[in-house]
């Protein structure tokens, strides 16, 4: 064989080197688990702690979750950080339906979570009275170690595969 | 007038909502415009969108039990709020926390400061497109954060006081580690002064917006750094002094300009105040107890109340029937972040307050805000927005 | 320094002009506070007198709320009351000023003209309590969401009465 063509050898072991076979759901998956664009729904106290997330300390950029949109058409993790309380409901629900699939959400906090301490004329006592939630965070406010492991946590959830759209994963009329 | 729009129908302005869930609205901030090009010809804002019911939730639960309600009032300096409380239900009870007590609250207070400066500035500064201070900043966060999670275990919301003192004692080596984090954080700051205070795009973008006069301030009830940054010199630390500030020496810092820019200056200036209280605070800490000795407020020490029948029928007598106030009614006001922030407290002698109001400085602050941004663009009242260090929690309470 | 406030005050009070000594109903000093109770009719006289006269000057109005006393321990002359909070910057001056309201006839006249401050603090009084201040320019819900049933603050508001917002798009607030 000539100098200048490539030989590649055709034995099993040598192929490992070189490639990897895995399913094609399982492939999207891993990207999209590694590259989340979340939207900060903040509100409260839980807001503050997701900036010290994302500040250089904890650095949530590590799991590929660093490009914060405010907008929903550019999200595809909803993270509700804080009260919601029954004025802001509407609001959230407009964002989140807004939110193009596939999509999740992650409660951050107890008042999101299901209202808090706060068993009040006001708060809506968990937001999942509303629209679906995926993962559940506790703590008032939970740690930024916290919030990352709900992020992980998040992230287990996508690699298990399974029914991708949320509307479908949670029956949500259209 | 500016706080209603003209009818549709007959309006040639543009409508525009700066929704409740907007990244410049800091969260829950509410924000209708009517524009004219670029310009904002009327402004009408709503909020409300964080009401927790802090106040009926007081009237629910007993003393103590309100201090990690007002944790979450004013979040990103959540100790003031407690001092705040707790010195109103002390000046009810008619007790003085020990001087140890005393020089501990001044130390946090100083440091809650110093923090809420470091979001306001950082959140301000990232609204208008310079994100590097925003990092600087909340690396200082991390620091003093870390202090306060050695202290009572809680980073953000500590609940930290209690009704006649603290809930804990200092732990050991925490004053030298304070030491250590006051005399790195200078460092910070002329970093990010050197980032901003000469920075020309700063200071086009700060310079004379959001302007409000000397008078327009004292109608809208302002306090705190947005009053300082008019011209107006009143720091209740040093008009009304509490908790030996009048011993210490620093000096109030005051702006002329009224705008934006002077509110920053301000709040670094009192940075570097607050950081010159905290380093005489550590060099004249007394010893002795953090609580005040009376089991009728304070739950004695645990040794008394496993061997001694006083001290157990002082703790059960405590947990059951909880701290009764005198019936009464009080006010008392601590110089926050924001301004004067106080607690109006009745009391008709049970376990539970009748009626806890907070006067929140937001709240007068915010009602200011089309007054100073009528006149100037979107993007200024973004600016003035973030500069009046607006928090929800507070402002709708 | 708050004790002569009292004493001043007190001792200002025979030099008072006639139609301020009559509204005045008492004086009383707690803890160094001094709480004046006035005749709801006279509101207006006494606030701009308060804010005028060249004795007092009570420039800053901090603070405008509302009270109920239906469970109070000790009898009120009425159920409610709003409570004006003057503040004399420079002479570092401060006082309570009460004014009792009948639960039949629920109606202050608003100060919102005097101090400009005061224009959120009546609709926030109106909003968690029911207390209607005449000739405020926009008496609506401020805190609450536009559904909301009640006033809130109110001893016999029970504070779990959650009231769920139905409307799908959030208050207009205009």
């Amino acid at each position: 064989m000539s100098e200048h063509s490539l030989t590649v050898s055709s034995t099993e072991a040598d192929l490992k080197n070189v490639a990897f076979t895995t399913r094609l759901e399982d492939f999207i998956n891993w990207g999209r688990k590694n590259s989340l664009w979340p939207l900060p729904f903040g509100t409260a106290c839980c807001a503050i702690e997701y900036m010290a997330t994302v500040g250089s300390h904890y650095d949530v950029s590590r799991f590929g979750a660093e490009v914060v949109r405010f907008s929903p058409r550019q999200a595809d993790c909803l993270l509700v950080l804080g009260t919601v309380v029954e004025k802001m409901g509407p609001v959230l629900k407009q964002v989140y339906d807004q939110m193009l699939e596939p999509k999740w959400v992650i409660a951050v906090g107890v008042c999101a979570s299901s209202g808090g301490f706060y068993r009040a004329y006001h708060v809506m006592q968990g937001i999942d009275n509303i629209i679906p939630v995926d993962v559940y965070v506790p703590g008032c406010p939970p740690t930024p170690e916290g919030i990352i492991f709900g992020m992980l946590k998040l992230q287990e959830k996508i690699t298990k595969g399974g029914i991708v759209r949320a509307r479908d994963r949670y029956k949500i009329a259209r | 007038m500016h706080t209603t729009l003209t009818p549709p129908e007959s309006s040639k302005y543009l409508r525009l909502n700066l929704g409740p869930s907007h990244p410049a609205t800091h969260g829950t901030l509410r924000v209708f415009v009517e524009l004219e090009g670029e310009i904002i010809r009327g402004m009408k804002l709503e909020i409300g969108y964080l009401h927790r019911c802090f106040e009926k939730m007081a009237e629910t639960h007993t003393w103590n039990q309100v201090i990690p309600f007002t944790d979450r009032l004013n979040y990103v300096s959540a100790m003031m709020n407690n001092v705040g409380y707790v010195r109103s239900v002390e000046k009810l009870l008619g007790v003085e926390p020990t001087k140890r007590c005393q020089r501990v609250r001044v130390i946090l207070c100083e440091l809650s400061r110093i923090i809420d400066h470091l979001v306001c500035i950082g959140a301000n500064a990232v609204d208008l497109g310079a994100l590097t201070t925003f990092w600087y900043f909340f690396r200082e966060r991390e620091n003093v954060y870390d202090l306060f999670e050695a202290l009572c275990g809680a980073r953000l919301t500590t609940s930290v006081t209690r009704v006649g003192g603290m809930y804990k004692d200092l732990p050991e080596g925490w004053l030298e580690w304070c030491r250590k984090v006051v005399n790195n954080l200078p460092r910070t700051l002329d970093d990010v002064e050197t980032l901003l205070t000469a920075n020309r795009i700063w200071i086009d973008r700060t310079q004379g917006i959001g302007v409000i006069s000397k008078e327009d301030a004292l109608e809208y009830g302002f306090t705190g750094p947005c009053l300082r940054a008019t011209g107006i010199p009143y720091d209740i630390r040093k008009a009304m002094p509490y908790y030996d500030y009048d011993k210490f020496t620093w000096d109030v810092v005051t702006e002329s300009g009224g705008d934006t820019y002077s509110r920053y200056l301000v709040r670094m200036g009192e940075m570097r105040q607050s950081l010159k209280i905290i380093q005489q605070c550590l060099d004249d800490m007394p010893g002795g107890a953090i609580n005040i000795d009376d089991w009728a407020i304070v739950l004695p020490p645990k040794e008394q109340v496993y061997n001694s029948i006083e001290g157990l029928m002082a703790h059960f007598k405590l947990i059951m029937h909880g701290i009764r106030p005198p019936l009464g009614e009080v006010y008392d006001c601590t110089e926050a972040a924001n301004g004067e922030l106080g607690f109006f407290i009745s009391s008709d002698n049970q376990g539970r307050p009748y009626r806890v109001r907070v006067r929140p400085p937001c709240f007068a602050i915010y009602q200011a805000f089309p007054e100073m941004c009528i006149g100037q663009t979107v993007s200024d009242a973004v600016a003035t927005l973030g500069s009046l260090n607006i928090v929800a929690g507070e402002l709708d309470r | 320094m708050q004790e002569t406030d009292t004493k001043l005050l007190a001792s200002a009070l025979p030099n008072l002009p006639a139609e301020i000594q009559t509204a005045i109903l008492a004086v009383e000093e707690f803890k160094g506070e001094t709480t004046i109770t006035i005749r709801k009719e006279n509101l207006r006289t006494v606030i701009q007198f308060l804010k005028t006269d060249p004795n007092f000057r009570f420039d800053v109005m901090m603070d405008l709320f509302a009270m109920d006393y239906l469970k109070y321990n000790s009898p009120q002359p009425e159920r409610f009351a709003v409570v004006y909070y003057l503040v004399s910057l420079f002479q570092t001056r401060r006082v309570r000023i009460k004014v009792f309201v009948s639960e039949d006839e629920l109606v202050v006249d608003s100060i919102h003209d005097l101090y400009k401050a005061a224009n959120w603090f009546e609709r926030e009084a109106w909003d968690l309590y029911g207390i209607v201040f005449n000739g405020h320019p926009n008496l609506v819900r401020i805190l609450c969401h536009n559904e909301f049933v009640g006033h809130p603050l109110r001893k016999d508001y029970p504070s779990d009465q959650y009231q769920r917002l139905k409307s799908a798009v959030p208050s207009e607030g205009l």
